[in-house]
């Protein structure tokens, strides 16, 4: 009896011990959506029933790794206990009722950060090796950062236009991939004005960790004059809209405009010269060679690049788009 | 040089290479016939690598006995090979002791490469921006560990049953001793055909090789397909063996309840393996008939879906999961009595949750797709499945920590390890249900903290295990002990390392940093926790190191050990070590139960013409 006394007293010690341990260092980024609240007060649960099965499963194991080790000089074998048919039922039907209440906290959870608010601001997201671009359908404008309004829950209508990518922002919790073929819904309400990063979450290829993008939090006045500022720009100089272009397609991770190289060939000096291609041959680095080679890149490999790594943009840019980009390029003389 | 040359290993290697050249040259013969440009890079080296791992099969003499059956020539029904010496580790064996020695030996050696790939990138990490990898270079490294340890760990623990399931149940040899050989050896070429992939471009693709991003990765990815589908049939033919083997060649009266507890995990892997293994070789090999011949499964211009792929591909990778921990689990309940001079608390209870856990672990594959987009009225009822599994692996802790209760504990090495993977176990368990509800998983999902939970399952479940299992029955494999001091200083080194690496990765994971990023942003404040990390991975592998340093000089130099150190009351330790080629030299009868320690006068079996056998 003793032995179940000094037990229950320390596991009630250490639950509490590692409980506020585990609280006190921060464990989860800011909470910055309503979405994150609901999250981090089911996370709270979860700390709290690790904490106590921690405590109990550790202080008996190690109390009856100090109490009962064989002392010195002892031989013989331990108490013949063979088993409890009542405690086994007991540690089998608690942790059964435990388990189908968190699986009701998670699906009330779920319902909550799923909830659906009929004013919520449309946000279509496409992405890309390795770019995140965004649509306002109600105000006709696009954007490589997301701006968003505070208190205002956003609908993000995802997909992809290559491989699997995954939208995260640690700050917001919630996370949705982005699949080519199909469109996956997101709904987050941004509570704090400020600048987070988006972080795709899904491997999707060599400049995965790259894949990073700005999303601002502004007050509903600041989105206005950003969205009517957007609305007015009008670009008409090709070189510019060129320029424009690739950053938003973040072409730069990989053409360098500097001539170092990186995982493409770099963009300085480019027009106008020889490329040497990996069969041998080489070709004139003119407007056709660059046109051709945003929309079938893998038509022309240039000599020590790999082929498959860049994808075709045939069926993302448009004939003046590409013809922008390679007015760009041809202007990084 | 002929004896070099005589050896099935070399011969095997030689014919692979012989297979892969011809394989090679027959699609270039093809396409030339065909009026094709000769050389197309993709088909001739996929081929060429399968007839090459058929060819490794022929010529290590896997298939030599069947042909000879096939032709109506006599087999002998057991082989004596014992006068080969040191030589029959590198040749066909039927004897189950070698083929689980074998599997050891390259369990270690997988196990060791797959560990240099992560202290590679691990350094790498270190410190935040790109050091000495290039992008590719990391993707293709990190996705290299994940599957070579997961190889590793299949060949881990094929290597603890086939030692040790006939030695437990009383058997003379498994069931279909020839199977048993081909399934070892099929893992070599596989293995080799695997670690090709880093020569051919690599893969960037981590070892879940989703497509569309695996239709586009370079030639690696091909090798990547193929060595895993063929390494899957290691596990296929391996689970017939074993639950044959126990269903026929029990020892009398050892009923389903007086087995020793790691047959019933042995059947509880056994019976996952052989029933979900087949989806993932099916899953790669359709990426790789989508990458071969154009046919658009899981593209979704052609009318296929990406989501079907990860449907197929988690069917099999959740329940391995279990593969992987359920021997693992069988062994910390085999050795705690050993050790705690106490029966094992509710056997009946400890046996069916094996089962239990195997039959539930079928049905929670969609929680690794809770962020996919896939229906949504799929994500609740798989979060019910997966928290179901909750509750045999709790029967299973209370069983143990009830098991050391008012025991009689003794601490050599392997208890040390014992003790140490249900402690990590326990972290990786009770860190498994924020993935499970789905609202905390929106957060967890694809970060570091799913990197530290599943290193602590599969450390817990199968790591320290493996560990404990190799210091337990060494004496019975060679006769002599491992070093108990190098032991000590394995652990030690491995465990508190161990501790604040996972830690930390859950930590980093919480915070906001993904998995399988080759570089990380600055801004975030990880540089820190990632050099601890780093140094952490370092000591742990110094530890493995020191492991297998003792591995050698025990084996060679040991403390002989030829009787029941242990004082175990397991059938094995009732005679000498090293064990007889054909294990027992006289049948015995089961008299009692396994785990009845403290009961005294019993004992668990009786061997023949033995009147009493006293239990010290």
């Amino acid at each position: 009896m003793k032995h179940f006394i000094v037990v229950a007293i320390l596991v009630i010690v250490c639950t509490f011990l590692v409980y506020t341990g585990l609280t006190a260092i921060g464990l989860l980024p800011i909470q910055a959506s309503e979405q994150a609240i609901v999250i981090d007060e089911l996370f709270d649960v979860h700390i709290a029933l690790i904490s106590f099965l921690f405590s109990l499963i550790m202080v008996i194991m190690f109390y009856s790794l100090v109490v009962f080790r064989r002392r010195k000089g002892e031989l013989g074998d331990g108490a013949f206990i063979k088993g409890n048919s009542g405690l086994e039922i007991t540690w089998t039907l608690i942790p059964f009722i435990i388990v189908v209440f968190l699986a009701y906290l998670g699906a009330y959870s779920l319902g909550e950060i799923r909830r659906i608010d009929l004013t919520a601001l449309q946000v279509n997201v496409t992405a890309g090796q390795w770019y995140w671009q965004y649509q306002y359908p109600e105000y006709g404008i696009a954007s490589t950062d997301l701006y968003l309004p505070v208190d205002r829950q956003v609908s993000l209508d995802m997909t992809s236009n290559d491989v699997i990518h995954s939208f995260w922002v640690p700050e917001f919790r919630v996370k949705m991939d982005l699949v080519p073929g199909q469109v996956n819904n997101l709904r987050i309400t941004p509570t704090i004005t400020g600048s987070y990063k988006v972080r795709c979450a899904e491997l999707c290829g060599a400049s995965h960790a790259y894949m990073e993008g700005n999303v601002f939090v502004v007050e509903q006045s600041e989105f206005d004059a950003w969205v009517s500022e957007q609305q007015s720009t009008v670009v008409i100089d090709p070189v510019l809209r060129g320029q424009q272009l690739v950053q938003q397609y973040g072409c730069t991770t990989c053409h360098s405009l500097d001539g170092s190289s990186k995982i493409g060939p770099t963009w300085k000096n480019l027009f106008g010269h020889q490329v040497t291609l990996d069969d041998g041959s080489t070709i004139m680095a003119d407007s056709e060679y660059l046109i051709q080679s945003i929309l079938e890149p893998n038509l022309h490999i240039v000599e020590g690049f790999p082929a498959n790594v860049m994808p075709d943009f045939k069926d993302i840019l448009d004939q003046t788009q590409v013809e922008s980009i390679a007015a760009y390029i041809e202007s990084l003389k | 040089m002929k004896k070099f040359f005589s050896l099935g290993l070399v011969r095997g290697i030689l014919w692979q290479i012989f297979g892969t050249a011809l394989g090679i040259g027959f699609i270039v013969l093809v396409r030339i016939l065909m009026g094709l440009p000769a050389w197309k890079a993709e088909p001739a080296v996929v081929f060429g690598a399968l007839l090459g791992a058929i060819f490794f099969l022929i010529g290590v003499g896997a298939f030599t006995d069947w042909y000879k059956m096939a032709m109506g020539e006599e087999v002998p029904e057991e082989v004596d090979e014992s006068s080969l010496g040191w030589r029959r580790y590198f040749g066909v064996s039927l004897d189950h002791k070698v083929i689980g020695i074998q599997y050891m030996v390259l369990g270690i050696i997988l196990m060791s490469i797959g560990g240099i790939f992560a202290l590679i990138f691990r350094t790498e990490l270190a410190e935040s921006g790109m050091q000495f990898l290039t992008m590719i270079e990391y993707n293709t490294l990190m996705s290299l560990h994940g599957m070579v340890m997961i190889v590793s760990i299949l060949v881990g623990i094929a290597a603890i049953m086939n030692y040790t399931v006939p030695l437990l149940i009383g058997a003379r040899d498994m069931a279909f001793p020839r199977l048993n050989a081909f399934s070892f050896w099929i893992a070599v070429p596989a293995g080799l055909i695997l670690l090709s992939s880093m020569f051919l471009g690599g893969f960037d693709t981590g070892w879940t090789g989703y497509p569309p991003l695996s239709v586009r990765a370079p030639l690696g990815m091909q090798m990547f397909f193929l060595g895993v589908s063929l390494a899957g049939f290691t596990s296929i033919l391996g689970s017939v063996n074993i639950i044959a083997t126990v269903i026929r060649l029990r020892a009398r009266n050892m009923t389903a309840f007086r087995m020793p507890i790691f047959i019933w995990a042995a059947i509880a892997t056994s019976i996952i393996s052989l029933t979900a293994t087949q989806l993932i070789g099916l899953s790669f090999e359709l990426v790789m008939f989508q990458r071969l011949f154009g046919m658009g499964f899981f593209d979704p211009v052609a009318g296929g879906n990406p989501i079907l792929f990860q449907h197929l591909f988690w069917f099999y990778s959740h329940p391995a999961v279990y593969v992987f921990v359920l021997p693992g689990l069988g062994i910390i309940s085999e050795l705690l009595p050993v050790f705690a001079r106490k029966s094992l608390f509710g056997y009946k209870w400890v046996a069916m949750s094996s089962l239990g856990i195997a039959l539930v672990g079928f049905l929670v594959w969609g929680h690794h797709m809770f962020t996919s987009g896939m229906a949504e009225y799929l994500r609740v009822p798989f979060m019910y499945s997966t928290l179901l599994v909750a509750i045999p692996t709790g029967v299973k802790f209370f069983s143990w920590v009830a098991t050391l209760w008012k025991g009689k504990i003794i601490y050599p090495v392997p208890m040390l390890f014992t003790l140490a993977s249900i402690v990590v176990f326990l972290l990786g368990g009770l860190t498994g249900p924020p993935n499970a509800t789905i609202a905390t998983d929106l957060h967890l999902q694809d970060t570091y903290y799913i990197v530290g939970h599943f290193h602590d399952t599969l450390f817990g479940g199968f790591m320290f295990p493996f560990f404990a299992a190799v210091y337990f029955w060494f004496p019975k494999m060679t006769g002599r002990r491992l070093n108990e001091n190098l032991g000590k200083l394995h652990f030690w080194l491995v465990t508190p390392s161990f501790f604040i690496l996972s830690l930390l990765m859950m930590r980093v994971g919480l915070l906001g940093m993904r998995r399988r990023i080759a570089d990380y942003d600055p801004a975030l404040g990880f540089d820190n926790y990632h050099l601890m990390m780093t140094i952490c991975g370092f000591l742990i592998a110094a530890g493995v190191l020191v492991f297998i340093i003792n591995l050698i000089r025990s084996a060679k130099s040991g403390e002989p050990a030829p009787g029941n150190i242990w004082n175990s009351r397991s059938p094995e330790w009732q005679v000498p070590s090293p064990m007889p080629v054909h294990n027992y030299d006289k049948e015995f009868e089961v008299v009692g139960e396994p785990y009845d320690y403290g009961l005294p006068g019993s004992t668990y079996v009786r061997f023949e013409g033995e009147e009493h056998h006293d239990q010290p």
